[in-house]
């Protein structure tokens, strides 16, 4: 039986060619499956060669920004004056995403050399893996596959010999959305609140303990072992000029067979929901598609005819963002879906900025007022004049979060909002 | 905190040139160049800056988004503007928010009329909310033994929380929660009990964070208030003294950038309001016929000139918590009728640092002017001298609290100038009513020798007068006259006097203080 769906456009080869065999977890199997092969080459590569490498082949960084992953790799100092530490951002709360704990449970080993690559690249004598505190499961396959690791000699002192040494630490966070901000990460990671702080100083110059940190996704290292082994051109194989590569989608809501594939980017969305997904079931028609994960601009069914890329999907108004579609059918109430989102965003604002603070929550008031029948068309105004105040005035972007789709459904379900306020002034 | 150096860089704040050093934020450059730019999280006093109140956010001529002026460094040709459009607007939201779940209780909430929140709500016009939701109750809590906070007052500027963990290095207080259900709470377990939290209080732009000493008595535009200095240790903070008819009401500290910088230490603040208490006398009583009779001043100070013996045996007591004018003019009065030496007691208690500011300490030496004393050769003593029958003894200042009923019963001549009447101080053959510091204008020295001018605060008691005054009166009497009716006038008499203040001016000591340099009078430890 394959991984619960698969499909012919799938590119199953570079992180997901293992999911749904227990087998893959276990070293020795692992090392079959010519597990640890990148680590052995980057072993014999200066660090700015593997940096090199990443940075030819285009890979963006998979947490949703798309920055560019070896350019953020050479703001690394290059002269070295204490402990480098790379941060694997396995804090993956964002709705609609569940691509790095399908790398978590079932390919740990590919996890821990794509980190020990990268540490390898940045000088890093330390790996920290910031897992989120829900992912407790999974965080127990991780660590069984470091401790073989450690045990084989993939992780600790004189690794394989080359007299380079790295260490690696799991760590659970507590359960918080904004632990996957990379600078709330890093308070979090270092005692403190997961509370995102002013930049710069950026994670290069200054991030866990005070000292230069290079954050990266788990999709994003998981990437790097084959792309050192194969080398650029071969990643560029797949992809387009600016979004090279393949990406793990998380395809979710009223769908036929929702699930994770392993996509080249640029392929359609609307391939991606109607071909590879089987478009929603019981032959309901799709009225809204959230393309890249709760934080992103919805589009209409009849938007979806874009290439998923990161400059496709920006220039549609939305983001590719984690490439996490979540389907809403012709039976889902907008206002309630747009509540239920702001509901989060207010859940897991940490207070620090005022507008984030105030704002997200009673965005998610006036919805739930509308939702419930006592909304005034005052309201919209009210809701728009918010989209406003919550845009670009705050030190992270968790307040754009629930404005991208709020705007998004404002403009385009207008409809919806008006026929639940029903012309109360 | 941003480093500045040497380096000059010339900017335009609305249209205002300003020159700065390099390293300077915005803030503090719009501040020279007199313009205030509201804040809230931002304290000059608290090195951390979380930039999270996103309160002082500026437009730069320019850029499309709004950088928080308090973390952004000022470059050379930046044009800031404070009151653009999309800068008001930015503001105005953020009042908007801030009020939203506010419980709005101006009414009666002791920080009005200096509440940071009130203040920009009125400049903005906000006065109807676009709110049609429930308001979010958060409730108070008691946040130490004496400070209250009102959760729902609160705006989480986290001042608190970082004076606490930045200032006082004991990281008491944090925020529990998150988002809008977000509060200040103290760790499980663990009592805020730092003796430097009263600055809390001091630090809380809003009224969240209340002196339970304070709470609902005055109103903040009922109240006056003097510049002085803290007479609870030798270290010599300089507070502001705030009374309500006639009454000290609150004490806060001044900024002295080498004394206190923005702080004092709780036992300052209990120290003086404790100060409206006890009995006091208001009239000037002479022994006549055995028993103490109120005359007015001039009976008094004529009665004394005559019968005030001069020679023979005697014994001082002043206090540490007397002006240094006074205690000049007690040498001076202790000269004439021929007393040599007299000391001062000195009571000692714990000592406590604020760890981010050093120069503050909770000094273990109880008294404000032990090195005034000094000055005039009066020290440090264990004990009340012994009265043999017949001596003469001088008291000043020291209250007598403590000593038995019947001390002083056998001198010849007994002279009690103080302001309070303890059971001791009535067997004086002659009470002179004087003020206490806070009724009147003087100096302290402080522990390292600094001389700081405290102003008047409180209306003495009937015909209470300042001790200097009293004595060069009684000093003049015979003796040309000399009526001395200014605290300016005592100063250059107890400067020159002194030795160690000579040539001091008046002025010069001014609001801040001078050290005159030279070695202070070291005060035994």
């Amino acid at each position: 039986m394959g991984y619960p769906h698969s499909h012919e456009l799938e590119v199953g080869t570079i992180l997901s060619r293992h999911f749904g065999d227990p087998k893959a977890r276990d070293l020795n199997t692992w090392l079959t499956y010519g597990g640890y092969e990148g680590l052995k080459k980057a072993l014999e590569m200066e660090p700015a060669e593997i940096t090199t490498v990443v940075k030819d082949s285009g890979l963006r960084g998979r947490g949703g920004a798309g920055f560019p992953t070896g350019l953020k790799w050479t703001f690394m100092p290059q002269e070295q004056k204490g402990p480098h530490y790379l941060c694997c951002n396995a804090d993956e709360s964002e709705p609609g995403a569940f691509k790095d704990r399908e790398i978590l449970r079932w390919v740990p080993h590919l996890l821990i050399e794509g980190c020990l690559v990268a540490a390898r690249a940045i000088h890093a004598e330390h790996v920290y893996i910031y897992v989120r505190g829900e992912y407790f499961p999974f965080t127990n396959i991780l660590n069984d596959a470091v401790v073989q690791a450690y045990e084989a000699g993939y992780i600790g002192e004189n690794i394989l010999g080359s007299g380079w040494n790295c260490d690696l630490t799991v760590h659970i966070g507590a359960g918080a959305y904004i632990a996957g901000e990379e600078t709330g990460l890093m308070s979090s990671l270092s005692g403190g609140r997961a509370e995102p702080r002013i930049k710069p100083p950026f994670p290069a110059q200054s991030g866990v303990f005070g000292s230069p940190t290079t954050v990266n996704n788990v999709e994003t290292l998981a990437a790097v072992p084959m792309i050192v082994v194969n080398g650029s051109d071969w990643y560029r194989q797949w992809g387009t000029e600016k979004s090279p590569g393949t990406k793990l989608w998380c395809c979710s809501g009223n769908l036929e067979r929702p699930g994770n594939y392993e996509l080249e980017l640029g392929v359609s969305l609307k391939d991606v929901i109607y071909e590879v997904c089987g478009g929603a079931p019981n032959g309901k028609k799709i009225k809204a598609v959230i393309p890249g994960g709760s934080s992103t601009a919805l589009l209409t069914a009849d938007e979806l005819d874009v290439p998923s890329t990161y400059e496709g999907l920006q220039e549609a108004g939305s983001s590719l963002g984690t490439a996490s579609p979540i389907v809403l059918d012709e039976d889902v109430n907008i206002v309630r879906a747009m509540r239920r989102i702001a509901d989060f965003y207010a859940h897991e604002s940490c207070g620090q900025c005022v507008q984030c603070r105030e704002g997200t929550s009673w965005v998610a008031q006036i919805l739930r007022r509308i939702e419930v029948g006592d909304g005034r068309l005052s309201d919209l105004d009210t809701l728009y004049d918010l989209c406003e105040q919550l845009t670009g005035r705050t030190i992270c972007v968790l307040a754009d979060s629930v404005v991208f789709p709020l705007r998004s459904s404002l403009d385009k379900f207008r409809g919806e909002y008006e026929a639940l306020i029903g012309g109360r002034p | 905190m941003n480093e500045t150096t040497s380096e000059a860089i010339n900017l335009t704040i609305d249209g205002v040139e300003v020159t700065v050093p390099k390293g300077t934020t915005v803030l503090q450059a719009a501040e020279r160049a007199g313009v205030v730019v509201p804040h809230y999280c931002y304290h000059p006093g608290i090195p951390s800056r979380p930039a999270q109140c996103r309160m002082c956010l500026v437009e730069i001529e320019g850029q499309p988004k709004l950088q928080p002026s308090c973390v952004l460094s000022a470059t050379d040709g930046m044009s800031i503007l404070t009151q653009s459009d999309t800068a008001k607007e930015a503001r105005r939201s953020v009042i908007e928010f801030l009020l939203l779940n506010h419980p709005i209780d101006c009414p009666i909430c002791d920080a009005a009329g200096q509440c940071m929140l009130q203040d920009y709500a009125f400049e903005t016009h906000q006065l109807e909310s676009r709110s049609h939701e429930a308001k979010l109750v958060l409730g108070r809590d008691r946040i130490a033994d004496d400070i209250l906070y009102f959760a729902d007052r609160c705006i989480l500027c986290t001042r608190c929380v970082r004076f606490m963990r930045d200032v006082a290095g004991d990281e008491a207080l944090l925020v529990a929660q998150r988002g809008h259900k977000a509060y200040i709470d103290t760790f499980p377990g663990k009592d805020l009990e730092n003796e430097f939290r009263g600055n809390i209080v001091d630090v809380c732009p809003v009224g969240a964070l209340v002196h339970e000493d304070f709470l609902f008595k005055p109103r903040s535009w009922d109240m006056d208030s003097a510049p002085s200095v803290c007479p609870g240790c030798s270290n010599g903070c300089n507070i502001d003294i705030a009374v309500k008819e006639n009454q000290i009401v609150r004490v806060k500290p001044r900024y002295n950038a080498d004394v206190n910088g923005f702080w004092m230490c709780d036992h300052g603040r209990k120290h003086l309001v404790m100060a409206n208490r006890g009995s006091r006398i208001d009239l000037p009583l002479i022994r006549r016929h055995g028993e103490l009779e109120a005359v007015h001043w001039g009976e008094a100070l004529e009665w004394l000139s005559t019968n005030l013996p001069e020679g023979g045996s005697g014994h001082a007591v002043v206090s540490a918590f007397d002006a240094t004018e006074s205690l000049a003019a007690v040498r001076a009065l202790l000269g004439r009728i021929g007393i040599e030496g007299g000391g001062y007691r000195l009571s000692r208690g714990h000592e406590a640092e604020l760890g981010g500011f050093p120069q503050l300490k909770l000094r273990a030496e109880r008294a404000p002017n032990a090195a005034g004393a000094e000055l005039f050769g009066f020290g440090e003593t264990d004990g009340l001298p012994e009265v043999s029958d017949g001596d003469t003894l001088v008291v000043v200042g020291d209250r007598l609290a403590d000593a038995p009923a019947d001390y002083g019963e056998g001198a010849g001549f007994f002279l009690y100038i103080g302001s309070h009447l303890s059971d001791a101080a009535r067997n004086a053959t002659a009470i002179l009513p004087a003020t206490t510091f806070a009724e009147m204008e003087g100096t302290f020295v402080n522990h390292e020798g600094r001389v700081q001018r405290f102003h008047q605060a409180l209306v003495p008691p009937g015909v209470a007068r300042p001790t200097w005054m009293i004595l060069r009166r009684l000093l003049g009497l015979g003796h040309g006259e000399v009526t001395m009716l200014e605290a300016r006038d005592a100063f250059a008499v107890a400067a020159s006097e002194s030795g160690r203040l000579a040539g001091l001016n008046w002025d010069e000591v001014g609001l801040k203080g001078v050290n005159p340099g030279g070695t202070a009078a070291p005060v035994a430890k």
